[in-house]
């Protein structure tokens, strides 16, 4: 298992939260979704922790991987949005030439 | 530009879908990572910290019910049902964990850093507290005993660190800027100042 970042000097207060800018988006979606109501942050961790808990502790994890899945898979289940229209609009957004307005 | 990386843009696609079926404004996720970036903070720990140290009573208070007192206090931001604040001194040090998921202190400190959600860390502080610590900086010596705090949904823990030497003469605000995250996780020992 990786130790990653651990023994870097223990005085580096200002570690980074997240590692690119979609993972703080995923966290800001969930956060102002579940205080909008759409669910309880309960509901969202216990299905983190269902994406955790089946991926395992392999050296593949990645955090905010799970938090997304999680985030999608709660919202299909309470019918607000399909992973198939998401799977379309990615893949539109992956064909867009280089260069394209990007938003954020 | 450089390639956008397949998450990258799933997430892109996410946000996408989520305001145009209008579940989400694009400035509500932004005024989330404001919030949690910068308004809620370590800061708000080391408020309470430095209080502590300076006012018995408080500290008192903080040691018995930190619940009330961060209510109080008025700190914006979720998660803090119920928060325990463990004191570190010669004999013991604290240290916090989920050996579950990342429950953690956010009114107080903030989002966690990205170790505290890596397994290693959540295996090893418990397995092998006191070599991960001194891994990371934190040398005990074996008079001090260790105790490591999981969290969890239910209650989430901070750690209320030793006053670094050599501050007797420093204000309250002052002393807050000495705290750090990483001491009010366990993880690191505010250094002395020289007198």
């Amino acid at each position: 298992m990786e130790l990653q970042g651990l023994s870097a000097p223990p005085m580096a207060n200002g570690e980074v939260v997240f590692d690119a800018p979609w993972q703080s988006r995923v966290f800001g979606m969930a956060r102002a979704l579940c205080e909008q109501g759409m669910f309880t942050w309960d509901e969202f961790r216990e299905q983190l922790i269902l994406q955790i808990e089946t991926c395992g502790n392999d050296s593949d994890y990645q955090y905010f991987s799970h938090f997304f899945d999680a985030l999608t898979i709660l919202l299909e289940k309470k019918q607000l949005f399909s992973k198939a229209e998401l799977m379309v609009l990615s893949d539109q957004f992956a064909a867009r030439p280089h260069g394209h307005d990007h938003s954020h | 530009m450089a390639d956008e990386s397949p998450q990258e843009i799933r997430a892109e696609a996410l946000e996408s879908i989520l305001i145009e079926k209008g579940l989400l404004t694009a400035e509500a996720v932004d005024d989330v990572i404001t919030r949690y970036s910068e308004q809620v903070g370590p800061m708000n720990g080391a408020r309470l910290v430095a209080r502590a140290w300076v006012d018995p009573q408080f500290k008192k208070q903080l040691l018995t019910d930190a619940t009330s007192v961060v209510k109080s206090f008025g700190f914006e931001g979720g998660q803090v049902e119920k928060l325990v604040v463990v004191e570190n001194t010669n004999k013991v040090h604290n240290a916090v964990v989920c050996t579950l998921c990342s429950c953690y202190p956010w009114a107080v400190l903030g989002l966690p850093p990205k170790w505290y959600k890596d397994p290693a860390y959540r295996s090893r502080i418990v397995m092998e507290p006191r070599q991960l610590l001194s891994e990371m900086g934190v040398r005990l010596g074996h008079h001090v005993d260790i105790q490591v705090w999981d969290s969890s949904a239910e209650i989430r823990y901070m750690v209320l660190p030793m006053r670094p030497s050599g501050t007797q003469h420093l204000k309250e605000e002052q002393l807050a800027e000495l705290v750090t995250r990483d001491s009010m996780i366990g993880v690191e020992v505010l250094p002395g100042k020289p007198s």
